[in-house]
């Protein structure tokens, strides 16, 4: 709860700084506490707080319990909250059967995990690089390049797509090396994508480690590339983790870059868009679609168990999302 | 905002020691080192994003189509104002853009209300049931938006549809008959109101957990007071928490607002196919022009792209504006 707390905390401090108590999440709640009077008053509370639940919890169960529930439960029009034959056909047909004519989903899981890690590496590599530039030395054009990252990470790739999609064309012509219709394009738009946000995490755990440290090891004799790795990699290592993760969730989930630089090519495909590509082709088979949604699903609520002490206070720099 | 705290304290903290010698420090290295650090991560922006933008206003203002992508073939011409002169005097771009702003306010508008709402309940209720409560958010906020749209679709499917068989079972004096083959994703009303409900449902839990942590901030004697003074609740939220929590709601405001217009995935499931144009949005109207459109108008999508992009940029100065007076730039 504190980083959730420290996020807005900040927003609020300009305001709240008169306040006494600062930190008040250990504070008792002021009613609704004692006897049975007020447990009583505090049902409705209860309730509204179930329903809360309910309604967010609901459509992911739906997803999972459709994916377990054999072909005849699905064809019904006598939907059960609960499969009377629980079945793994659906996943069996997924992960072992062929996606896409000629491809199985493993290697669609390869795809993207390939694009997603490397991408990811690349970042977190670049926006190390950068944040120190930002975090540790002074120079002039370092307000315009904080500026320039907060209004990137605003930059709509949905309006962009069509000049992104030429611009790569041209590139690949350019060049010579086809980044189009295989993983490399979708790399470096990843990585790209991802920079601002990770800077912007990153500058802060950077700021974070005292200057003495550094100049303590050098004064006993360490270079500046043992000062980077003994000293400040190891202090920076959870800021890096944290930005890593935001950065994987968004490669991950993303679509539109990869709809459009993919085009035809489906042995080079990333999960989201053959589950996209399958449910235009096989749109019926609800228990498989439901499968692979869960399938899809899976790493990034792991990931969200990690971070999820981050997790807001990444997303106000606006990092992850759909 | 934007950082967690151990960063941002020690900012703080170190802010106010290194700055004199920062002064001092620049004159002595007077190297290119911080160039050659952000250096890598400027170059890919540039290329990746910066150059694009400007692509794409030169591009508004030209004919580009698939066929000068070709070797040996012509560049686009220029053709001057005519993108835009066709799109304002095109009643289905009004509809379009009218639509896009219709559904991001109602998307920002719930999503921020409902946000509040839980937030605040999750602050009445006790810890572990909080807890407990948060935890079922995290599952809605974590589902990528494939995957929801997908469910939501299965959901609301004609005749196997939980939501269509249920409401096909409740009395018809009450929800009206004909349920179970009614079809969610034909018409712009009930197609929008699934993507309304399933960014809502993805989106308002980083809302209520951000509200929840702003109100943990607020000190409880503003409450005592305004008990002892003899407020409502009602009048509470808008006299104490409201104008304390005001930089937060801002920002998650800001944020929102981009996020929403820029919904492009969840429409590309749920209407499942380019047919249908009184179901665009603005995002769908640049795609379908770039790449669904035969022969492709990469001009006119440009041009959409352009006003897109506009719309966007009154939000994003209005967010560095917020950035910049906390001291994120510094």
């Amino acid at each position: 709860m504190t980083a959730i707390e420290q996020t807005s905390g900040t927003a609020v401090r300009e305001r709240a700084t008169g306040g006494a108590g600062s930190g008040g999440s250990d504070r008792p709640r002021r009613v609704y506490r004692r006897g049975p009077l007020r447990r009583m008053r505090s049902l409705p509370l209860y309730l509204a707080g179930l329903a809360v639940f309910l309604f967010s919890v609901f459509p992911v169960y739906w997803m999972i319990i459709t994916a377990f529930k054999p072909v005849g439960e699905i064809f019904t029009r006598d939907q059960t909250f609960f499969p009377n034959a629980p079945t793994l056909e659906h996943f069996d047909r997924v992960l072992n059967g062929n996606l896409i004519p000629g491809v199985n989903f493993w290697e669609f899981l390869g795809n993207s995990l390939l694009v997603t890690i490397a991408s990811v590496a690349m970042g977190a590599f670049l926006s190390l690089l950068a944040a120190v530039a930002v975090a540790r030395f002074r120079f002039r054009l370092r307000t315009a390049f904080i500026i320039l990252l907060l209004m990137i990470q605003m930059v709509p790739m949905e309006a962009l797509i069509i000049s992104i999609f030429i611009n790569f064309r041209q590139l690949s012509d350019v060049s010579g090396v086809e980044l189009l219709g295989n993983l490399s394009g979708l790399l470096i738009v990843y990585t790209a994508v991802s920079l601002p946000i990770t800077i912007l995490m990153l500058r802060g755990f950077v700021a974070a480690v005292p200057k003495e440290l550094e100049e303590a090891a050098a004064i006993d004799g360490a270079g500046p590339w043992t000062v980077f790795w003994r000293i400040l990699m190891p202090l920076v290592a959870p800021g890096l983790v944290a930005a890593s993760i935001f950065a994987f969730i968004t490669a991950w989930n993303e679509f539109i870059v990869a709809l459009t630089f993919l085009g035809r090519s489906t042995e080079e495909y990333t999960l989201p868009l053959t589950l996209s590509y399958y449910f235009g082709r096989f749109g019926t088979e609800w228990g498989s679609i439901m499968a692979a949604s869960t399938l899809l699903t899976i790493p990034v609520m792991i990931f969200f168990l990690f971070v999820q002490r981050r997790m807001v206070s990444g997303l106000t720099m606006g990092a992850v999302k759909g | 905002m934007a950082q967690t705290v151990e960063p941002r304290t020690a900012r703080g903290r170190g802010e106010a020691a290194p700055a004199p010698v920062s002064k001092i420090a620049p004159r002595r290295r007077k190297l290119p080192i911080p160039y050659l650090l952000i250096g890598p991560a400027l170059i890919l922006l540039a290329i990746v994003l910066l150059w694009p933008i400007v692509q794409m206003v030169w591009y508004s203002f030209t004919d580009f189509t698939t066929r000068n992508l070709l070797p040996n073939q012509p560049g686009p011409t220029w053709n001057g104002f005519s993108h835009y002169q066709t799109l304002l005097s095109d009643p289905e771009f009004w509809t379009i853009l009218r639509n896009t702003v219709v559904v991001c306010v109602l998307m920002v508008g719930i999503t921020m209300v409902l946000g509040t709402l839980v937030g605040l309940l999750l602050h009445k209720l006790p810890k572990w049931f909080a807890g407990f409560v948060s935890i079922g958010m995290m599952l809605a906020w974590a589902t990528p938006a494939l995957s929801a749209s997908l469910v939501f679709r299965w959901l609301f499917l004609p005749e196997r549809g939980l939501v269509n068989v249920t409401l096909d079972s409740l009395p018809d004096w009450l929800v009206g008959s004909g349920w179970l083959d009614y079809n969610w994703f034909l018409e712009p009303l009930p197609l929008f109101s699934i993507l309304i409900t399933v960014i809502v449902w993805q989106s308002f839990p980083f809302i209520a957990v951000s509200v929840l942590a702003g109100l943990k901030s607020i000190p409880d004697e503003l409450y005592e007071a305004a008990r002892m003074d003899g407020a409502s609740a009602w009048k509470a939220f808008w006299n104490v928490t409201f104008p304390m929590l005001r930089p937060l709601f801002a920002l998650l405001l800001i944020l929102q607002i981009i996020w929403d217009l820029r919904v492009f995935t969840q429409l590309y499931i749920l209407a499942n196919s380019f047919q249908n144009k009184d179901v665009y949005l603005l995002s769908y109207y640049i795609y379908q022009q770039g790449f669904s459109a035969s022969p492709a108008n990469y001009g006119m999508g440009s041009a959409i792209a352009v006003v897109m992009t506009v719309m966007i940029l009154f939000v994003t100065a209005y967010y560095l504006r917020i950035m910049i007076r906390q001291g994120e730039t510094r």
